[in-house]
């Protein structure tokens, strides 16, 4: 017989964007602990379903930590209690038996609720299309070898790329800035040389759109580093303020 | 051998000439847009994966007005962002000998040959143009010290081919594509309509001239009206419920294209991916994948002696069965994806399997930790290893992973011609969900490949040659085409909605994706599909009767969205066990146990099966009509496929 826990989860309830959310209660009993928290809520939805009541609405996709569509805040934490993951692979082994869960979407100004738990990330989008690119027309490019990158600056615009765009940073941050999503695709750029010719004019619109949707701005207290589930670094915020300094001061 | 007589409905229209040239060739000789006159044409892309990103962005590029269509919240998070291991180019930066033709050759034996020759060229030619872009759009490749490029190998290959980004280059090349996307949204060539969902295609005077789709916030259901449609809109994995797929990937678009006269080929085609993690209890929801590049350096094996419960690490060497390596001593661990999974099985069936259920097997990394360091190990497959033991919760650094296969990729889909056109004039079918390049089975790190090369440089090709020959009047709003698939969206939604009964979808979804993976999985026999196609039917019947789906259609609504995606597998998994029934072979991941030479090995019968077959719906309830197109294999000649 597997392991099991019980647990009671508090998890916002919003009909949509205009109208006024509140918390409703839920008793989980005995559900296997190999189970992962979006399986649990699997699990509800069913019973919610079979009562014709409305089901708990959240985004999720891959359940593999690598789409970035799940997110929610428990107790406070963005993607829960365990670093370095996503909400899809936390597991229920990760809590006590008896636990309480506030379940609640990420909080932003600029990342409305939808539904329940889910947001409106297309901010992030409209970020993207100010400059998150190389202009390079499909089938103008030199051979791939022509390009040369020292590893050391390969490995960082990795670590950079590496974001999956899930906007825990934002809901991590006390002032809802998107400055560790925004200079983690601008350092991902910066640091190869490909990314070179449109570097200036690329932060420069990026941060002015992240402005434009309403973000706060950074005051250094690296909660978006903690939550986030890629380990993306402060580091490329600070490359990112110099770029941008660097861009404007050269207007 | 029997002469096959391809169907008349399926002209491939494969240019003449060798098979080198035929690309060349066809680009020269096709129908040019002119640059002015491009931005009069409107085209829709449905589906923002590798395929639909690239085709859209690269179509945004020469000038056409582009719609594209996601059901994510956003392009960046289409079901390609999962892919692990790699994408295959004819570089040959390694100096091993690979080139166009090798990768042609592997592409087409590994496909065990059902697929087309003259598209799987193309493929490889287009492979090193792949490569070129991607490192151009920024798209972070591992590489050497040197500052070059890495490559590394992958099953069914004897060269390094394969180019990675760590174990995440589907989101890598991905995000690459998604980028391109982006910056033509930003000129304006491209509008996105994220979270939406394609319902029906929009067909007048024979041709595909738009779509209805759902708002998936607002649940209003519109229309789109174009001069072509080009669906990327994966593949149908998810019919067995427990697959690798993301949730929300689904048969719905290329089905209900179907259903409107597009021909859907070798449905049959499946791919059960060796390597991921087995199944852990009734609530699980979905599989995951360990990236096959984990086969080379992890070794295979299970105990010689049957049920064998001893921990891993208390089993000493001359006790285990490294039956890989065993059977197929010059690939080893690295043999094809159908044949690694077919003896997975073969070695459960026979009670060696590992784990609490007995369905696993050991991967395992002590010889590559002892040989090359945990560092080593760590920095080729960190990611990986801690993906597993966050979900299988051991660590693989001191005990062997346990895998088992799962659903993976789907070969089949609609059926295209040599410019990926459907049926349909004027529908366009891209990446996984058309049939063409992959055959019955498809090798480790060509479905990326696949996806860029249809969206980068196909369709930027071949959409042109059919816009500038085609008559195309314009649609007027209150057509009565689009008025009438409107009309169906709705009146599905509404059915859906008014039934109430007992059964949640997902109840429904879990027991047809049981019985799909028992009878129309790894194995399959005459009896087995015999009983599967009257089941799903009755399932099937069940449902449009006892389904309950809270809500209303005119919101946001999960639910509603999950139950006609459903449906359409229910009715989708009675095609794909009857051509599973048809197919009276076993090639690639199709396996018929009724056909297997002595060893277990699958048996070919190239005399009465070396045909693609075409399916055309009739109606539901109704026997589909086959049709089929003669495979002819010039370049690389007939045998049957060894990995000893």
């Amino acid at each position: 017989m597997a392991e099991t826990i019980s647990l009671t989860l508090k998890i916002w309830r919003q009909k949509n964007s205009n109208s006024r959310g509140y918390f409703e209660t839920f008793e989980m009993k005995d559900v296997d602990v190999n189970a992962s928290f979006l399986e649990m809520l699997d699990i509800l939805n069913e019973t919610l379903i079979l009562e014709s009541k409305d089901p708990i609405t959240f985004e999720h996709d891959c359940r593999e930590g690598i789409c970035g569509s799940c997110g929610a805040m428990i107790n406070g934490e963005a993607h829960g209690p365990i670093k370095k993951n996503t909400l899809c692979q936390l597991h229920l082994r990760d809590f006590k038996d008896g636990e309480t869960l506030v379940i609640e979407p990420f909080r932003a100004k600029a990342m409305p609720v939808l539904k329940d738990l889910m947001i409106d990330r297309s901010s992030f989008d409209r970020i993207m299309a100010k400059g998150g690119y190389v202009s390079v027309k499909t089938g103008s490019a030199p051979d791939a070898n022509s390009i040369p990158v020292q590893k050391e600056f390969a490995t960082k615009a990795f670590d950079a790329a590496a974001c999956i765009g899930c906007s825990a940073c934002v809901a991590a941050c006390p002032n809802a800035a998107a400055m560790l999503f925004v200079s983690a695709k601008v350092s991902h750029l910066a640091l190869l040389p490909q990314g070179q010719i449109q570097r200036k004019e690329r932060v420069k619109n990026m941060v002015d759109q992240m402005d434009a949707e309403g973000f706060g701005n950074c005051s250094n207290q690296y909660l978006c580093e903690a939550a986030c589930p890629k380990g993306i670094s402060v580091e490329n915020i600070a490359r990112m303020n110099k770029d941008y300094l660097s861009s404007k001061l050269g207007e | 051998m029997t002469k096959h007589k391809t169907s008349p409905q399926l002209d491939s229209k494969i240019p003449s000439g060798p098979i080198d040239q035929k690309w060349e060739k066809h680009k020269f000789d096709m129908k040019l847009v002119n640059p002015a006159n491009k931005r009069k044409f409107h085209v829709i892309v449905v589906g923002t994966g590798l395929a639909g990103a690239s085709a859209a962005a690269s179509l945004g590029e020469l000038g056409y007005k582009v719609s594209a269509f996601c059901f994510q919240d956003s392009a960046r998070r289409a079901h390609s962002i999962a892919a692990q291991g790699g994408i295959n180019a004819a570089k040959n930066y390694t100096n091993d000998g690979d080139s166009i033709h090798r990768l042609f050759y592997d592409t087409v034996k590994g496909g065990d040959f059902r697929a087309r020759e003259a598209n799987v060229h193309r493929l490889a030619e287009n492979s090193v143009k792949i490569i070129d872009h991607c490192v151009a759009q920024g798209v972070p490749f591992a590489r050497e010290y040197g500052g070059l490029l890495d490559n590394r190998s992958f099953g069914g290959a004897q060269v390094s081919r394969t180019f990675y980004a760590r174990g995440q280059t589907g989101q890598q090349l991905l995000l690459g594509a998604y980028s391109a996307l982006m910056k033509e949204v930003n000129t304006g060539s491209v509008k996105m309509y994220p979270r939406t969902e394609m319902l029906e295609l929009i067909i007048i005077d024979g041709k595909a001239r738009g779509i209805v789709y759902r708002n998936l916030v607002s649940g209003k259901i519109e229309s789109m009206t174009a001069d072509a449609v080009i669906m990327a809109t994966g593949g149908y994995g998810n019919v067995f419920y427990l697959s690798t797929n993301a949730i929300g990937c689904n048969v719905t678009a290329t089905w209900r294209a179907h259903k409107k006269g597009a021909f859907f080929a070798n449905p049959c085609y499946t791919q059960i991916h060796p390597t991921c993690i087995p199944v852990k209890g009734d609530y699980q929801s979905k599989l995951t994948l360990m990236s096959e590049s984990l086969r080379n350096d992890g070794r295979v094996w299970v105990p010689i002696k049957k049920g064998d419960t001893r921990h891993p690490n208390q089993i000493p060497e001359n006790e285990r069965d490294y039956y890989l390596e065993r059977k197929y001593p010059s690939f080893g661990n690295l043999v094809p994806r159908d044949l690694a999974s077919r003896n997975a099985k073969y070695v459960c069936d026979e009670g060696r399997g590992v784990g609490a259920t007995g369905l696993a097997v050991y991967l395992d990394f002590s010889e590559a930790i002892t040989r090359l360091g945990q560092d080593a190990i760590s920095a080729k497959y960190g990611n990986l290893f801690d993906m597993y033991q966050r979900i299988a919760g051991t660590n693989p650094y001191q005990e062997a992973m346990k895998i088992f296969p799962a659903v993976h990729y789907t070969m089949g889909g609609l059926w295209v011609d040599y410019n990926l056109m459907s049926t349909i004039p004027g529908l366009f079918v891209l990446g996984e969900a058309n049939f063409s390049d992959h055959g019955a089975n498809r090798l480790g790190a060509s479905a990326l490949m696949q996806g860029l090369s249809d969206g980068y440089f196909v369709i930027p090709n071949t959409l042109g040659n059919y816009l500038a020959q085609t008559e195309l009047s314009p649609v007027q709003d209150q057509h009565p085409s689009i008025k009438e698939a409107l009309h169906d969206a709705k009146t599905k939604i509404d059915k859906i909605l008014s039934i109430r009964g007992k059964r949640t979808v997902n109840d429904f979804h879990r027991e047809l994706g049981l019985l799909m993976w028992n009878e129309v999985g790894m194995s399959r026999n005459k009896e087995g599909l015999t009983k599967t196609l009257k089941r799903v039917k009755e399932l099937r019947e069940e449902f449009w009767e006892n389904v309950i789906v809270p809500g209303s259609g005119e919101s946001l609504n999960q639910n509603l969205e999950l139950a006609g995606r459903v449906a359409d597998f229910l009715e989708f998994g009675e095609l794909m066990t009857l051509d599973a029934l048809k197919r009276e072979e076993s090639c690639g991941g199709h396996f018929r146990e009724e056909m297997q030479t002595e060893e277990g090995e699958a048996k070919r019968d190239d005399a009465n099966f070396c045909h693609v077959s075409a399916w055309e719906f009739n109606g539901v309830n109704k026997a589909p009509s086959l049709h089929k197109e003669a495979l002819e294999f010039e370049n690389v000649p007939l045998s049957t496929r060894s990995y000893k």
